[in-house]
């Protein structure tokens, strides 16, 4: 299911666009199997981040450590090749494709066979196997032939991670994965994202403190693209900083 | 499934038929709808499967042209030799040319095909001595396939006839393949792709590349058709031409653009002799077809006649 587990560092991240300052010397170290929220108000940094840390942009200083090892100049699709997987706050899925034909597509991508084009993808069934037991671990099945655009929305989330994960991924980025949830299908989601192999370590981004607090084993906030607070989930919630951020009375530090 | 099969079964024996009841005009006719069938399904790999509109995919149908028009007349009657170079030339071109045109997207890709398709067009009619300039190159002569012919009407359209159904059998393995899927993943959403661990450049240059290889085929089918090659060739309304037939048949399948180029070959050849605003009309279907119907004939065909499971590519 995974490839064990990895550490995540990032040193000293600092991320410019034009005039605006959205990250302000970020560093954080996550260790292998660790599960760590990132939690902060709207346009503290947090996608950004992400997107820093699976490559869809540079930095404009610090470093990106995956494994041990200095990311900081490899494109996103090298990264994912590592173990790196991810989820987006906004959809991102092949709407026009079925469900299966959506993992096949994950699941394709991290076997040697991606590059091929003189033989038809049936010739491969191993895909096809995992693929299914993809669908069927996740509850799928009975979807697998629906365009992904004529699901659910909650269903969509939760491809949204299935594609994520069938990269194997020893780091996951699960970025708001309840965005627009009801509280019972956030239940659900929750749930599974419980169930997740131990060793893959996961960074959440999340709005919903239940989530965010449940799930994780620390809690780094961040504010105005800086690291503000960090710890395990009691101490986070009782420190007074992050509840003036999250009351609004907190101005960013100078 | 077995319907498409069966569907698919009774095509290609009209095909092969066709010469037994078609007048050697109609004949005539039905090859250069094969050519541009050819041509058209080379673009859509492109541009409907893997999103990349351009509008200078004719670049290499007038390069696999040209090549092979300047070494018949110029050079010598070798056939294999003339129609490989036909084949390499516009392939290593597109080597050259998609590294910069991958640079761009949308709007932008496609001004950048159309203006690197002009440059050659700018050639083609400036440099006369070696090209012909305006006048292009007449005189080019059918080959001797093996001590067969192909100077006639029928040995001619059988030999389109294999060249595309040996192209169609390549196209079909190749939008089938892992790679084909993958294209169509981009098509759907780069961003996606990328964090999966696709490299998203390098699939969209092998595009790139086999899509001038099989363009660069039907240059070649269609300057042996006519015998005569031009600056026409790669003008940029042949691009748009091309480009209407794989929308108005249906982008992302392989068998919408061949249906596309059959309908617009038809349409050109009777309206023309009606009228001298025949590329008004062209302008009107493409309104159309884009207001209407923007799955092109063949989707329409598909929601009225399903053919079992079948996966939108």
């Amino acid at each position: 299911m995974t490839g064990g587990g990895a550490g995540i560092r990032v040193e000293g991240l600092v991320k410019d666009f034009g005039g605006l300052r959205a990250l302000e010397d970020v560093t954080l170290r996550v260790e292998p199997g660790e599960r760590r929220a990132i939690i902060g108000p709207n346009g503290a940094g947090k996608t950004t981040l992400f997107n820093i840390i699976t490559g869809i942009f540079p930095p404009t200083a610090g470093r990106i450590l995956f494994d041990g090892r200095d990311i900081t100049d490899l494109p996103p699709h090298r990264r994912a090749q590592l173990g790196l997987g991810r989820t987006f706050q906004i959809t991102t899925l092949f709407p026009k494709l079925s469900v299966r034909d959506n993992v096949l597509l994950a699941v394709q991508a991290a076997d040697p066979a991606r590059f091929t084009l003189h033989r038809r993808v049936e010739a491969y069934p191993h895909l096809f196997r995992q693929a299914e037991e993809l669908l069927e671990r996740w509850g799928l099945r009975d979807r697998a032939a629906a365009p992904v655009r004529f699901l659910s929305h909650g269903e969509q989330r939760q491809v949204e991670i299935l594609l994520a994960l069938a990269i194997r991924p020893k780091v996951l980025l699960l970025d708001e994965p309840a965005a627009g949830l009801s509280p019972a299908e956030t239940a659900t989601l929750a749930d599974l994202i419980r169930g997740l192999p131990r060793e893959t370590t996961i960074l959440l981004i999340e709005h919903d403190m239940d989530v965010a607090f449940t799930l994780t084993d620390r809690i780094s906030v961040l504010h105005y693209g800086r690291v503000v607070a960090e710890g395990p989930p009691d101490a986070v919630r009782r420190d007074p900083h992050v509840a003036a951020i999250y009351l609004g009375t907190a101005t960013p530090k100078a | 499934m077995r319907r498409a099969v069966g569907i698919g079964l009774v095509l290609g024996l009209l095909l092969l038929a066709s010469p037994a009841v078609l007048s050697s005009y109609y004949l005539g006719l039905l090859t250069k709808m094969l050519i541009f069938a050819l041509f058209a399904m080379s673009l859509d790999l492109l541009l409907g499967y893997t999103g990349l509109p351009s509008l200078g995919h004719t670049a290499y149908f007038g390069l696999g042209a040209y090549t092979t028009g300047l070494l018949t007349l110029r050079v010598a009657q070798t056939f294999w030799i003339n129609v490989l170079a036909g084949i390499a030339v516009p392939t290593l071109v597109a080597l050259g040319f998609s590294l910069l045109t991958l640079r761009a997207r949308g709007t932008y890709f496609l001004m950048i095909t159309l203006a690197l398709a002009q440059v050659l067009w700018g050639i083609a009619f400036g440099w006369r001595s070696f090209t012909g300039g305006d006048d292009g190159l007449p005189g080019i002569t059918r080959p001797t396939l093996a001590g067969w012919s192909l100077t006639g009407e029928i040995p001619f359209y059988y030999f389109v006839l294999v060249v595309f159904g040996g192209c169609l059998f390549l196209l079909s393995i190749v939008v089938r393949s892992p790679l084909g899927r993958a294209l169509v993943g981009i098509r759907e959403s780069e961003m996606r792709m990328r964090v999966l661990g696709y490299n998203v450049w390098a699939y969209q240059y092998v595009a790139s590349i086999l899509a001038a290889l099989f363009a660069g085929a039907a240059g070649i089918l269609f300057v042996y058709y006519n015998g005569y090659v031009g600056p026409a060739y790669l003008s940029v309304v042949v691009s748009g031409q091309v480009l209407l037939m794989v929308i108005l048949g249906g982008a992302g399948t392989l068998l919408g653009p061949a249906l596309g180029a059959g309908i617009i070959v038809l349409l050109e050849n009777f309206l023309s002799a009606y009228t001298e605003r025949w590329l008004t009309i062209l302008g009107l279907i493409y309104v159309a077809v884009t207001l209407f119907a923007p799955r092109g004939v063949l989707g329409i065909l598909r929601e009225r006649f399903p053919l079992g499971r079948r996966a939108p590519a």
